[in-house]
Parts: structure tokens; C-alpha cells; sequence
């Protein structure tokens, strides 16, 4: 049986990490839980650390384009204003440390980066629950080792992450989708079409589904004047529509809730080559698919079409059958960053790649 | 010109080397051939130090490496004899990161300077460590590429070098830093092994070790092959330059820019010394008598770009700007860009030594640290020019001073470490772009805790357990990798690792 608990600080999270180093106990991080399931699943589990209660903004310095957010916050409930932390949240609900310890991302990505580039300082309780800080609070700086992007997509393996600094952005002043239908064979032809079109798109996204036509959907941040221009442009480019709002599908996983999810990453010239039923960012190369039907050969199809191709999450019953994570260059390194931030493999063992 | 002591004892952190230089040396030359390895004391002396010129250290042996295979065999070799190396690109970084060990090796990367592909198709080029900055925006430019970040010795500076320092450059506040901007590398560890980091698509599985190589100031490896990501060509540049009566007036006048909800490419800000340095030295023309200058530019689509240029000019006349100039021409562009970016060197024409500082601050506080920074200068009787990217905080204060009066380097000294420290004060850092290096390894006991700098050293132990890779850079104390507590389960522990 698992024992929760949910510190309201870093300092009594620090105290319980302490303790259950002491007891020897396997922990695992919980945000709001709509990631719990991805990744192979833990060898072991005797405590885990709910976030839920570590929440709020410390600080939001307007004028320097920075804030401070306790990890177990909303991504979605972040409220700044003019401002915005310009990451998407694919699952609703899903908290800022669970967003960085899974380095999930959206459309926006292309204009903004991902959690990745967007952090600029963190703190993370060590597995002997050491607190330790890395970064700081302003946007450029390179003073010693840039732990935050160790720590970003490391699934709950290196630490607790309890509060972070990030980079905000301007909310533009106007916004417009272009949506185009594409034939299949079209497509990479309309992409290298947007590429060269020197509008700087916020979000190239495309929804391939395995049955029926592409659809190409556009985003265009900027001021009024800006994004009336451009989108005009792209949809003569395109021969597409222009609207205030988002297809339904931009910028949701396209798998349900029981479903086979995989993170595809290609190169932008072979996004048009990937095997039918993706959906994702054309423009960055990072990209989502569902799988169904003969679900080892389809991931294998990916694995042949791109640089990687992970499997999220995925029933029980799949999950066995499948190698999750595929091929890891630099393995041997992982684990011995591995080896050093928790040296009896007490994090989440087993839920990263290579069985980390 | 002021040369700090340095440490000559050996840090700890690293085996007592178990053969000498001189074997090292015959057996390199065997290996890579005799025009590979330097060992002549003249010669060496050429590579005694890099763009932070009062540090100096002859290097015990020099490698002109050719390629990956080249730095695979000299860090095998370094490795075994227990002796440390050094990697050194251009030699341009400001932070002595690429300060030569006397003990070591220096592995010089600056003839890889093949670029093995550009590829628009991709927006990615793949380049080796030697090639110049911003050779690798020239051969996008056919397609409507470049590189993006932009260091102000983007003529001279290696991607390689850029790669362990981050560098950043006057355009990063829109752009970001080298971090953003490499998809992979392939990386020679300090074993000598080879790794392939990140690649051409983002989000590789696993540990982001990409990200956590960029920056690391060359002690976790040397990057011999690099993939970046290429940025499109903005369709429209606009560039203003604005005189104002003093900084304070100029800080509000980015501030205004911010508030707005504009980010432009980039703010850079001179004051009054800083522009009488550029004038002497480049003629770049700018308003005689202002007490600080901007230089906005914001670039984008075209019609972005307009109504934003709009905005921006308004608001430096709101806010005092006694004089607008707008860049018509490519040509006047690049000559407003001409006096900021020979900044450094042209503070030579006004005083015959001079520190270059690099420090940030949160930007709202820059007319505070304005006037503390003239404080400080009082105090210290020296003067001090500033060049800042005002965008992001970054400041440069130049501290100018005479290396012919007794103590004057001294007094510089301290008053550069006193601007640090009000960095430090005002919540900021104590490098924005130049890197920790050999410089400023003593001020990171200020900026981060004992647990703080000892967690980043787990990294490194995980990179380099015998510390052979740049050693005595960003950290105080180096430490003994085996001083962790460790336990590894057989099934998971790598062949070879066990080294403790």
C-alpha cells in the first residue's frame, strides 16, 4: 500500500524526502496525475509526494518578464495579466512541475519553446532531500551548470522540483488561425511553402488522421494590423480559411483515454513522410500519434519514418509487449547522472528510458 | 596590465598525472602525426591565454586537432596518463575559460572548420567546432537563413566556443541564447568516448544531456560536430538610434518599450563614456553630447514590424529621447550597430587598460544600479563606461584604468568585483553571457550555496569522475567525484564505470 502525502513548502517536502531516504522508501511525484500513466511503470512505489498543495505565484515582475511558480500550480489557472507563460498545456489540469518533469508542450512551441527554453531558474529537493537552486531569476545568465534542462523531461527520476522561474511573454494583441485542407501528397509542398513565407508563425500544426484529408492549421500572433497581413497572406498561400478560433482538434493528443499515445520526433524535411494518423507540430518536427490495429508494426513504421518515436502511455496490456522508449543514444551517460543525483535508484525507478 | 595570481598548486580533483608531458608528447606524435602536436616553448606561448588576456598559462602541450578521431585519441591519451586538457576554439571567450593548464593539454579545435551541411529543407546546419559564427549565417543566407545568436565577435568566435559558453549576443532577448539554438552535438567525453547528444529533431529521449553540455564551459567534453538550428531571414529589420540626456531616461524608455508588450530584437544602451570610446575609435556618429544612447531594432513580418516601429519611436520621444535616428539604409544600420559592437576595443582609445565586466540585474533596477555603479566608481577613483543590453539586464560596465600608477589595478579590480556584487545584491548574476571560466569561479560561492554548487558537481562526476575536462573552471573547490556515498546495483551499473 502506498502512503501520499502532500507538503504545503519546500522545507517540509525537503523534511519528508529526508525521512524516506532514511527508510530506504521508492517515491514517486504526482502533480495533478494526468501523466501518472506515461512511462514505463515504476519497479517500485513506497511513498508518493502529492504537489497539489505546493501552489501560487511568488512573484511576477512584470517589468523584467519573469515569475516565480510553485510546482504543484495549474499551468492553466496562471493568470498574468498582460502577460502569459507562453506554454501550452495538452491535458487540462496538468501542473507547472508535472509540465516541466515531462517537458510536454504544444502548437506554440515553433514561436515560444517548450518548458525547456522557457525556464530560467528551479529548485528541486535532491533524493536525500538536499534543496538545491540552479539558474536565477533574470533571463540571461550563465553562471555555473544549467541544471533546469537535466531536470526538464526527467519524469520525477532526479528529484522533487518544488518551485520554478520562467521566462513570460507579451499576450499578443490579436491572434488568427489560417486552416487549409492539404492532399496527402501536397503536403510537404505547402510546408516549405509557410517556411519560406517570412510570416513567423506562433503554431504550424497538422492533423493527418489515418482515414481522410490533412488539414493544415496555422497560428499568427501579433499586433492587429501585423496579423490581419499575414493571415491574409497565408490563406491566398494556402488556399485556406481564416478564423478567430482553433479547429478542435489543434493542440489535443490524438489518442483517448485508453488509448496508445506516441511522441514522434522528425526531421522538418520528412514530417511529410511519416506514416498516416499523426497529428502534432509540422513546424518543429515534434509530433503525436494514436496507435491502433497491429500496434508493434505501426510503432516500428514510426521508429523507420523518424529520429525517435516514444510510447506515452499505453494499457497495461500493451505496455509489456512494447519497448517503450526505443533507442536512447547516451544511455550509458543517463545512468550515470543517474548514478550520482539518486544513487540508490529510489525515484521512480524503472519509469525512465533504458530502465532508469 | 593587472594579472590576478593565480592558484599554482594543482586543485584537488583529479589523480597525480602517473607519466610526463614529454611521453605524452612522443606518443601523440607517433599517433597524429609530428605537425599535430606542439610542444616547443615558443610556440606554446602563442595559446598562453585566451580573450581574457591577463590570465596567462603556458600549456605543457598543444594538439591541433583535425577531427573527432583526433580528439578521441588525445583525451584517451590525457586519460590514461591522468593528465587534464583543456579545449580552445578561437580563444575569444572573456572569462579565461579557455585558460591552458600548464600541467595539461589544450586541444585546439579551430582547423575543424568544415561545415558538413546546410540544410534549409530542415532548418539545421551541421558544423564542426573551428567554424566561425558567423560563417555559418553567411552560408545559410542563399537559402533566407542565419545563425541567431550573435555575439559581438561573431567574425572571429567558433561555434564550438559558443557551444560551451552559451554565448548569447545583442539579440537574444527576442532569440535566446546558443542554448536555444543547438539540436545536437556530437561530444568526445572526458573518458573518451564518443556521444551523440540531442539531433535533428528536439526532444531526444532521455536526459537532456544536450542541454546540460551547452554552458558547461567545456568541463563535460568536447563538442567535435554541432547541429543548429537555422532561423528564417525577417522580412523587415528597422533600427533606431536614440539620443538621450541621460541612461536613467534611456532605462525608462526600454521600460516603456517592455510595458508595451513589445520584444524587439534588441536594446542596447551606451552611455556617455561608453559612446565617447566608440566615436574615437569608429566614427560611428552618434549624437554628440547625448548622455546615453539606445539602439532599437525590432525586426519580423513587415507589416508587424511597422506598427511596432510606430510604438517604439513614440515611445523614446515620450520619454525624453532628445534625437531620433532611423536607419534608412543597410549601411547606416551596421554603422549604428559598428559603435556598439567595437565597444570593448574602442575603450582603449580612452584609457590604456581597462576591465570588461559582465553582470546582470533584473531590468527594472537598472537607475538604481546606474547610480550605485558611479558610486562605486567614486570610491574606487576610476571611471567606468557602461554598455548593456538593456532588453534583458545584462550589463558590460568597463572599468578604465592606468596600469602605469601604482594601485590602480587593484583599485579597478575591486571596483569590478564591487559591481558583481551588486548584482548579486539586486537578485541578478554574475555572468550573463561571458561565462564563470577561471575569472569568476570565485563568485559563484556568492551567487549559489555549498548543496547548490554541490549538486552541479554530481553532473560533472557523472562526465568526469578523474576531473580531467577543464579543470579549475566555474566551480571553487573542485572535489573528489568518490566523496559521494554510492551504491549500484549490478544489473545496472555499466561496464566500466566502476573507477571510484
Amino acid at each position: 500500500m502506498d502512503d501520499v502525502v502532500a507538503p504545503a513548502t519546500t522545507e517540509e517536502a525537503a523534511e519528508i524526502l529526508r525521512e524516506a531516504a532514511a527508510a530506504g522508501l521508492a517515491v514517486v511525484i504526482r502533480g495533478a496525475g494526468t501523466k501518472i500513466d506515461w512511462g514505463t511503470p515504476p519497479r517500485r512505489v513506497d511513498l508518493i509526494v502529492d504537489t497539489t498543495r505546493l501552489t501560487g505565484v511568488v512573484e511576477h515582475a512584470a517589468g523584467d518578464l519573469i515569475a516565480v511558480v510553485r510546482a504543484g500550480t495549474p499551468l492553466d489557472s496562471l493568470d498574468f495579466g498582460t502577460q502569459q507563460l507562453a506554454l501550452d498545456s495538452p491535458l487540462p489540469g496538468a501542473t507547472v512541475g508535472g509540465t516541466v518533469a515531462v517537458n510536454t508542450s504544444g502548437p506554440r512551441r515553433l514561436l515560444y519553446g517548450t518548458a525547456r527554453d522557457l525556464l530560467i531558474g528551479i529548485t528541486v529537493i535532491r533524493p536525500d532531500g538536499t534543496i538545491t537552486r540552479s539558474g536565477g531569476k533574470v533571463v540571461k545568465n550563465v553562471a555555473g551548470y544549467d541544471l533546469g534542462k537535466l531536470y526538464t523531461g526527467s519524469y520525477g527520476t532526479l528529484g522533487l522540483i518544488t518551485e520554478c522561474v520562467f521566462r513570460l511573454h507579451p499576450v499578443p494583441a490579436a491572434r488568427a488561425f489560417v486552416t487549409a485542407a492539404v492532399r496527402a501528397p501536397d503536403l510537404a509542398a505547402q510546408l516549405a511553402a509557410i517556411r519560406a513565407e517570412q510570416v513567423v508563425p506562433s503554431a504550424v500544426e497538422i492533423d493527418a488522421p489515418l482515414d481522410g484529408p490533412v488539414t493544415i492549421a496555422v497560428l499568427i500572433e501579433g499586433t492587429a494590423e501585423g496579423v490581419h497581413d499575414r493571415a491574409a497572406r497565408l490563406e491566398k498561400l494556402l488556399g485556406g480559411t481564416v478564423s478567430d478560433e482553433p479547429p478542435a482538434w489543434f493542440g489535443a493528443y490524438p489518442w483517448p483515454a485508453d488509448g496508445v499515445g506516441v511522441k514522434v520526433g522528425v526531421a522538418l524535411s520528412r514530417v511529410a513522410g511519416l506514416p498516416p494518423g499523426v497529428r502534432g507540430s509540422a513546424g518543429t518536427g515534434v509530433l503525436y500519434a494514436h496507435l491502433t490495429g497491429d500496434i508493434p508494426a505501426r510503432l516500428a513504421a514510426f521508429r523507420a519514418a523518424a529520429e525517435y518515436a516514444v510510447v506515452l502511455t499505453a494499457p497495461p496490456s500493451v505496455r509489456d509487449e512494447l519497448d517503450m522508449w526505443g533507442p536512447v543514444p547516451g544511455i550509458e551517460l543517463m545512468r550515470r547522472v543517474k548514478d550520482q543525483f539518486d544513487p540508490d535508484h529510489r525515484f521512480a525507478p524503472g519509469r525512465f528510458a533504458g530502465g532508469i | 596590465m593587472f594579472r590576478p595570481k593565480l592558484d599554482a598548486e594543482r586543485p584537488p580533483g583529479y589523480v597525480e598525472p602517473v607519466t610526463t608531458l614529454k611521453s605524452l608528447a612522443t606518443a601523440l606524435r607517433a599517433d597524429l602525426g609530428a605537425d599535430r602536436v606542439i610542444d616547443d616553448r615558443q610556440e606554446l606561448r602563442t595559446y598562453e591565454c585566451d580573450g581574457l588576456a591577463h590570465y596567462k598559462v603556458t600549456p605543457g602541450l598543444v594538439v591541433l586537432a583535425r577531427d573527432t578521431a583526433d580528439c578521441v585519441r588525445t583525451v584517451k591519451a590525457c586519460c590514461e596518463a591522468r593528465v587534464p586538457f583543456v579545449a580552445r576554439g578561437s580563444g575569444t571567450g572573456l572569462s579565461g575559460g579557455a585558460l591552458p593548464r600548464a600541467d595539461g593539454v589544450l586541444i585546439v579545435t579551430a582547423k575543424m572548420r568544415e561545415i558538413v551541411e546546410v540544410s534549409p529543407a530542415d532548418e539545421r546546419a551541421v558544423v564542426q567546432p573551428g567554424v566561425i559564427n558567423l560563417d555559418v549565417s553567411k552560408a545559410s543566407a542563399a537559402h533566407g537563413y542565419y545563425y541567431a545568436p550573435d555575439p559581438s565577435s561573431q567574425q572571429i568566435c567558433s561555434i564550438g566556443g559558443n557551444v560551451a559558453e552559451n554565448s548569447g549576443g545583442a539579440h537574444c532577448l527576442k532569440y535566446g541564447f546558443t542554448t536555444n539554438h543547438v539540436l545536437g552535438a556530437r561530444v568526445v567525453t572526458p573518458d573518451g568516448e564518443v556521444v551523440e547528444l540531442g539531433g535533428r529533431a528536439p526532444d531526444s529521449p532521455g536526459y537532456d544531456l544536450l542541454g546540460a553540455f551547452v554552458g558547461a564551459e567545456g568541463t563535460l567534453g568536447v563538442a567535435t560536430e554541432v547541429t543548429v538550428r537555422l532561423t528564417r531571414l525577417p522580412e523587415s529589420v528597422r533600427t533606431v538610434l536614440a539620443g538621450f540626456e541621460s541612461p536613467q531616461q534611456a532605462g525608462a524608455a526600454t521600460s516603456a518599450i517592455i510595458a508595451a508588450g513589445v520584444v524587439p530584437a534588441a536594446v542596447e544602451m551606451m552611455d556617455a563614456l561608453a559612446i565617447e570610446a566608440a566615436e574615437a575609435a569608429v566614427a560611428c556618429g552618434y549624437p554628440p553630447g547625448a548622455g546615453a544612447v539606445l539602439i532599437v531594432e525590432l525586426d519580423g513580418p513587415a507589416a508587424e514590424v511597422a506598427a511596432q516601429f510606430a510604438q517604439v519611436t513614440a515611445l523614446c520621444e515620450a520619454n525624453g529621447a532628445t534625437e531620433l535616428r532611423i536607419a534608412r539604409t543597410p549601411a547606416e544600420r551596421a554603422l549604428f550597430w559598428k559603435g556598439r559592437k567595437s565597444a570593448f576595443a574602442a575603450v582603449g582609445r580612452i584609457s590604456p587598460d581597462y576591465i570588461v565586466q559582465d553582470g546582470v540585474i533584473p531590468r527594472t533596477a537598472l537607475p538604481e544600479v546606474l547610480r550605485r555603479i558611479d558610486e562605486i566608481a567614486a570610491v574606487h577613483g576610476v571611471r567606468v563606461a557602461n554598455v548593456f543590453h538593456a532588453g534583458d539586464g545584462n550589463l558590460h560596465p568597463l572599468v578604465l584604468f592606468d596600469a602605469a600608477v601604482p594601485g590602480a589595478d587593484l583599485h579597478a579590480e575591486e571596483a569590478s568585483g564591487a559591481i558583481i556584487d551588486l548584482c548579486i545584491e539586486y537578485g541578478g548574476s554574475i555572468t550573463g553571457e561571458h561565462g564563470v571560466g577561471a575569472d569568476k569561479a570565485k563568485y559563484m560561492p556568492r551567487m549559489f550555496t555549498d548543496d547548490d554548487l554541490q549538486t552541479m558537481q554530481l553532473l560533472r562526476c557523472a562526465f568526469d569522475p578523474l576531473g580531467l575536462a577543464n579543470p579549475g573552471k566555474i566551480f571553487p573547490t573542485p572535489r573528489l567525484c568518490g566523496e559521494v556515498p554510492r551504491k549500484h546495483s549490478a544489473n545496472e551499473t555499466p561496464a566500466g564505470a566502476d573507477l571510484f
